[in-house]
């Protein structure tokens, strides 16, 4: 046990894993507040097709050659989540058909160019390597650098102030959107916040558990929570606290261990479901006995 | 001028029309009741009024200071809200939300309206519930007061009884006309003409592409078209055996001709054929 306390803060002096600590949390954070919304209103998939649109923009980036992709990849897939959620009622492509066309198409569309660009010879050799990273963020949370950090930051603590102040508007629009629209409150317009919110969410967790599993981080805490609780508020608040908690332990297990960041965070996660499961089930039958 | 006021509307989607020219309008207490079929465009016309859906042509005016905010809807529940994870308490609050502009959150006065529209409807003691766990009737009741939060002046009710078992739907019916009494104008969708009849003040008949109806309670109920709707299959026979036998055949033959058209002739025959009371015979 001290040989492991030992390693971890030999490990903490490196500023990398701190860095990787800081952001981790704050992804995890950031993405099961919405996840709960997101759940709720069906699109428990959304992070999954948007993050396939943000690898094909990657994509499209390292082709052009550009130092920082975040500034193409961040437009491109707000501008998918608008068009993916303002749409989600009355379009002609039903909101699961067109996610998973835009899904499945960027992804194809994105290694083509990759592979392409690969042949040239602009991209590096190790071609799989650069998508293995993309599609499942192996070490590039270990690669931080300064202004990705801070550039994390900021944007996670720009989600959060946008969720607490637009709490009980989210909550709203989530429940009963044409209540909310039909008794004058701007249901669209937070619609709209809530896409771009997303948006960001996903092209900052590219970097932590990549584009594959980002998912798991929206989906994860928030059906754990469900199971035990039964308002809005002690949803939204376990959601947050077992994200932390799970990407925290992830990203220790995983650096003892030196197995793949996102892949660990994502097994903490299921495991955490597993056990608010069994608790969700032993809650419901002690209410049926009492 | 008058609460709201629907002028000449033509409502439809997808380019095919539902209702064309229907103009009615709705003074501040009225009790108007929506019947019609299924398909006749009730919801539509509901949705359009609430803004959701604009009009294919005409318009709908509010008047005596109406504004968006002022509007209390009960929706009929949505697959959505059968597995949300929210307290009674939670859902009735939403309610306020129209009168916090960009305040975040609810003030005292916000929450203490809450508590008032769970006590009014008798769902205090489950606040803490979860909605997705009570029973139909206490589902309504929560949805209904989180429409006494949103609404100040009006209240529109979107088939409130569907789902609901006899007493409850009573008890539904006795709650909204209480409502009404004290001074919120109510516009309510139903199936069920007897309640209808029991409790509106005003009626609207919507048939199949035209309103065939508009007028108050006891216009309605002398109407052919009520008649035909309120007697539930021996309506048109009724109706013929009383003008054969008190001799009011002109007026009757006018009221079946109208009934089948348009709204202004359906009125003049009710009050025509009111002799003859056939229906209720």
């Amino acid at each position: 046990m001290i040989e492991l306390i030992d390693k971890l803060v030999m490990y903490f002096q490196f500023p990398f894993v701190r860095y990787a600590m800081i952001v981790g949390i704050l992804i995890a954070l950031c993405s099961s507040l919405l996840g709960v919304t997101l759940v709720l209103k069906r699109f428990s998939f959304i992070g999954d097709g948007l993050s396939h649109v943000a690898f094909g923009a990657t994509a499209i980036a390292a082709a052009m050659n550009l130092t920082n992709n975040i500034f193409l990849v961040l437009p491109i897939t707000i501008v998918s989540a608008i068009l993916l959620l303002r749409s989600g009622q009355n379009a002609k492509i039903k909101g699961d058909a067109a996610l998973a066309m835009i899904s499945v198409g960027s992804l194809a569309v994105g290694y083509l160019i990759m592979n392409i660009y690969a042949k040239t010879s602009k991209f590096s050799s190790n071609l799989s390597g650069d998508v293995c990273t993309t599609l499942f963020g192996s070490t590039s949370i270990l690669t931080l650098t300064m202004t990705e950090v801070w550039l994390c930051i900021g944007l996670s603590a720009l989600v959060i102030v946008v969720f607490v102040v637009f709490y009980h508007k989210i909550f709203a629009v989530t429940f009963d959107e044409d209540f909310a629209t039909a008794t004058g409150n701007k249901a669209k317009l937070y619609n709209l916040l809530l896409a771009v919110v997303i948006a960001i969410i996903i092209v900052v967790a590219m970097n932590l558990v990549g584009a594959l599993l980002i998912s798991a981080l929206v989906i994860f805490p928030a059906l754990s929570a469900m199971r035990v609780f039964k308002s809005f508020r002690a949803v939204t608040l376990c959601s947050g606290i077992v994200s932390v908690t799970c990407a925290a332990l992830g990203i220790l297990i995983s650096i003892i261990a030196s197995t793949p960041v996102g892949s660990t965070i994502v097994a903490v996660d299921i495991t955490g479901f597993t056990l608010f499961a069994i608790a969700g089930q032993i809650i419901s039958r002690r209410g049926l006995t009492s | 001028m008058s609460q709201l006021a629907c002028q000449n509307v033509t409502l439809g989607y997808e380019g095919k029309t539902v209702v064309s020219g229907l103009s009615f309008t709705v003074n501040t207490g009225d009790y108007l009741c929506i019947v019609g079929e299924n398909g006749s465009g009730k919801s539509t016309l509901m949705k359009t009024i609430l803004k959701l859906k604009t009009p294919v042509s005409g318009q709908i005016l509010t008047g005596e200071g109406l504004i968006t905010r002022e509007i209390g809807y009960l929706p009929q529940q949505t697959a959505v809200q059968k597995d949300f994870p929210a307290s009674v308490r939670e859902v009735v609050r939403s309610g306020c939300l129209n009168r916090c502009g960009l305040r975040p959150f609810y003030n005292r006065q916000e929450k203490n309206m809450a508590e008032d529209a769970m006590d009014k409807l008798g769902i205090a003691p489950v606040a803490k519930s979860c909605y997705r766990e009570l029973s139909g009737g206490q589902q309504q009741r929560v949805l209904l007061a989180r429409a006494l939060c949103a609404a100040r002046k009006i209240l529109l009710l979107d088939e409130p009884a569907t789902g609901l078992d006899p007493k409850a739907t009573v008890e539904m019916y006795t709650l909204v006309k209480k409502l009404n009494t004290e001074g919120i104008t109510i516009i309510m969708i139903s199936h069920d003409i007897t309640a209808a009849t029991k409790y509106a003040s005003h009626i609207l008949h919507l048939g199949a592409q035209t309103p065939l109806f508009f007028g108050t309670k006891e216009e309605f109920l002398e109407s052919e078209a009520g008649r035909v709707f309120a007697g539930a299959g021996n309506g048109a026979g009724a109706g013929n055996g009383a003008g054969a036998g008190n001799g009011a055949g002109a007026g009757n033959g006018a009221g079946a001709e109208a009934g089948a058209g348009d709204g202004a002739g359906a009125e003049g025959a009710g009050a025509g054929g009111a002799g003859d009371g056939g229906v209720r015979a």
